[in-house]
């Protein structure tokens, strides 16, 4: 092989691409948090209109799940495909539309939050013409993935393909009908749907958002870059199989888990907590499945940090899959709702599971993007253990701070008066919305050390193959 | 080890996705379609209709400003809830709502009932720095509110848009909301102006006396609050504090 060879087998300038954007929205995402963070214990942080805490703390949201862990998603996914479908891309003009349309919907996304043209659907607050701009470039990257899939010479799929079958179809069909709206202008439009309607669509949307976005296609992940760095094969097929169709069919019930208490019918919530309940057994399957296919390797967790991240997010994965559903029994709801507790819960996954698993995809793949090792694991080392200090931080802040908010807010006086007023339930809780924010900081100052890590990594390595190409930098074609 | 009867599925793409989203539809067929259809799931409320003009506006405002991302607006069935906000959120409240607006985190308190609790003229001094009232708060200052003027532009297309997904609006209603919205700004500007507050040209009809419209409106079709808002006189302190900070400028 050789650095001109006139069609190189994989397309890998996609997964360049979205590599690296995957790493910028990272950091911006995380940075506009920590700011967010910061305007709780200090209000001064806030420079109205612009940046003020409820327009920046969607941008924070959108930019961590559509711009890194959707582009870590799809940094992973096209890497993953072409190898396991032993072909290049379907298209690579398609492939083209995808890297450079989804990141110019995140500039402009970031634009709008900023200038206040967004709604107020959580994860689904971007106007209509950026709708219309996603459903179009993710019908971008239906067509591509299926495409390359039909073109497969690999007569299975492994299971790390269908979960990410399962994320296209599902997202298209959640955003489309999350979002359906009348427009008054270019930038206002108003939702079909109203009050409890409305809320039941969203949740539907916003519940299997994280199912979709958040879970499945970090579970394809984990199934395609675990067995590569631990080198072990997957623990169980079986198991596979009977967690990824539970899972699927069981996640799509949970979504009014979110509307507990509220005026959404009483057979509809209960159900919700029903399912919420049962998607323990298949969560636990994914992450079982996961920690014992390490069995035989634990003794390289020493000194592998991507390995420790890939672990480590996996028993994230099991707690906050654990500590979900309790928080869907209605019992536990009546506290924990409207608290921190949701806060910290949120972040027990996204932060522990998700981001910790993306992280561990860039630097599984970035080395062999630029056909070269990793510049320093000292550094990942490092990394590893700034974010697990952060984590930590943030989560158990948030757990006291939340159940601190939730019993001032039902504390009542002999006489059955209320023991608080509001405010004094803002008042406890600031010094752990400090602690949250240093956690935060923890987490991004991790993140900065993996990006210097990368340029770095970039630096030594070259985009072409070299001569002597790394074995297993480029498969050679042909034989099973 | 492996279960040998899924290997053909694992070997057909359209089939395995075919049935991938027949297994993800399912549960959105069941739990969205048909509490549209039931008999009870929304009981219509005597006194709920659509807002004015000028809430609209203020209500754009509210979500521009990404309001409910701090404050919920559903109140749950408990009586530690009940005592603190009012009567608990009801389906038939919300059918003018579009989007929904109940929120996920109460880092500020819920809104579903604060229409009527304070005088307009606390609103305004609260959303111009919400400490010179609560020096604990840590709401944002949200002064510029008070410093634009409100946008009636898109006033009649709103209404007229809303009247198309089913909300009640007459023709007069439409055609005169930008008239309705000035002369509600009005009024709520000459409250303001009982209490001590000093409003030039712009100030009287900008963002914030239509942000001020809105959560006034909040919770008051279900009447449980016997003052009405803006006709309340204002208690002694806020209106010292009024006239305070009004010198203080």
């Amino acid at each position: 092989m050789s650095a001109t060879a006139p069609s190189p087998r994989y397309d890998m300038a996609v997964v360049r691409g979205f590599a690296l954007s995957t790493l910028l929205w990272g950091v911006v995402g995380m940075l506009v948090g920590l700011i967010a963070a910061l305007q709780l214990v200090w209000p001064a942080l806030n420079f109205p209109p612009y940046l003020t805490f409820g327009r920046i703390r969607p941008l924070h949201t959108n930019a961590v799940i559509f711009g890194f862990t959707l582009g870590a998603v799809f940094t992973g996914s096209y890497y993953g495909v072409q190898r396991l479908c032993r072909v290049r891309m379907f298209s690579d003009t398609l492939s083209r539309i995808n890297l450079w349309g989804w990141n110019a919907i995140i500039v402009a996304a970031a634009l709008t939050f900023l200038t206040g043209n967004a709604g107020p659907k959580e994860y689904a607050e971007l106007e209509w013409p950026i709708d219309v701009a996603i459903a179009v470039v993710w019908v971008v990257y239906a067509v591509n993935f299926f495409g390359t899939i039909a073109r497969r010479r690999e007569k299975g799929m492994y299971v790390a393909i269908w979960f990410w079958i399962a994320t296209i179809l599902t997202i298209a069909m959640l955003h489309i009908f999350n979002s359906l709206a009348l427009p008054v202008s270019l930038w206002k439009s108003y939702s079909i749907y109203s009050g409890i309607h409305d809320a039941n669509i969203q949740w539907w949307y916003g519940h299997n958002a994280v199912g979709f976005l958040l879970t499945t296609p970090i579970l394809g992940l984990m199934y395609y870059f675990l067995p590569k760095q631990a080198g072990r094969p997957i623990y169980s097929h079986r198991l596979s199989i009977v967690h990824f169709w539970s899972l699927i069919f069981i996640y799509m019930w949970a979504g009014p888990h979110h509307l507990i208490y509220s005026p959404l019918p009483d057979w509809a919530q209960t159900l919700g907590t029903g399912f919420s309940i049962m998607l323990i057994l298949p969560s636990w399957g994914g992450m079982l499945n996961g920690l014992l296919t390490l069995r035989g390797a634990w003794d390289k967790l020493r000194t592998d940090p991507i390995l420790k991240m890939m672990a480590v997010g996996i028993t994230f994965y099991g707690m906050s899959t654990f500590e979900g559903p309790m928080m869907a029994v209605k019992t536990v709801n009546s506290l924990s709702h409207f608290t921190n507790w949701t806060i910290g819960h949120v972040h027990s996954g996204a932060l522990g599971w998700v981001a910790l698993t993306c992280f561990a995809t860039l630097y599984y793949v970035i080395p062999r993007l630029w056909h070269t090792t990793l510049y320093s694991v000292r550094l990942a080392e490092l990394h590893f253990w700034v974010a697990t200090l952060g984590l930590v931080l943030y989560v158990t802040s948030m757990w006291i701070s939340g159940v601190t908010q939730g019993l001032m807010w039902r504390a009542v006086n002999p006489d059955g008066s209320l023991a608080y007023t509001f405010i004094e339930s803002v008042a406890a809780i600031r010094i752990y919305d400090g602690i949250r924010a240093a956690g935060g900081a923890l987490f991004l100052s991790g993140a900065l050390v993996m990006v210097y890590n990368v340029i770095q990594t970039i630096r030594q390595g070259s985009v072409e193959v070299p001569e002597t190409a790394p074995a297993g930098a480029l498969p050679v074609a042909g034989g099973r | 080890m492996a279960w040998n009867w899924h290997r053909p599925l694992e070997a057909k793409g359209l089939t395995f996705s075919v049935l991938t989203f027949l297994a993800v539809a399912v549960g959105g067929l069941v739990l969205l379609i048909p509490p549209y259809f039931l008999q009870g799931s929304i009981d219509p409320i005597e006194g709920v209709h659509p807002y004015t003009a000028l809430e609209l506006e203020g209500r754009d405002v509210y979500v521009r400003e990404g309001c409910v991302n701090c404050h919920s607006q559903m109140v749950r069935p408990f009586k530690t809830e009940t005592d603190r906000y009012g009567p608990y959120s009801l389906a038939g409240e919300g059918i003018y709502d579009r989007p929904f607006l109940y929120g996920s985190r109460r880092t500020g308190p819920d809104l579903a009932r604060v229409g009527g609790k304070y005088p307009d003229s606390w609103h305004w001094l609260h959303f111009r720095d919400p400490r010179e009232i609560e020096p604990r708060s840590h709401m944002p200052a949200y002064a510029f509110l008070g410093e634009q003027a409100l946008d009636l532009s898109l006033a009649e297309r709103k209404l007229a848009v809303l009247r198309r997904l089913g909300h009640p609006y007459t023709d007069a209603e439409v055609t005169g909301a930008v008239a309705d919205a000035e002369a509600q700004a009005a009024r709520i500007a000459a409250s303001l102006r009982k209490d001590g507050v000093q409003l030039g040209d712009v100030e009287a009809r900008s963002e914030a006396i239509a942000l001020i419209a809105y959560v006034q409106r909040l919770g008051s079709d279900l009447g449980w609050r016997q003052a009405a808002p803006t006709a309340a006189a204002p208690a002694p302190a806020v209106a010292q504090t009024a006239a305070a900070a009004e010198g203080a400028r």
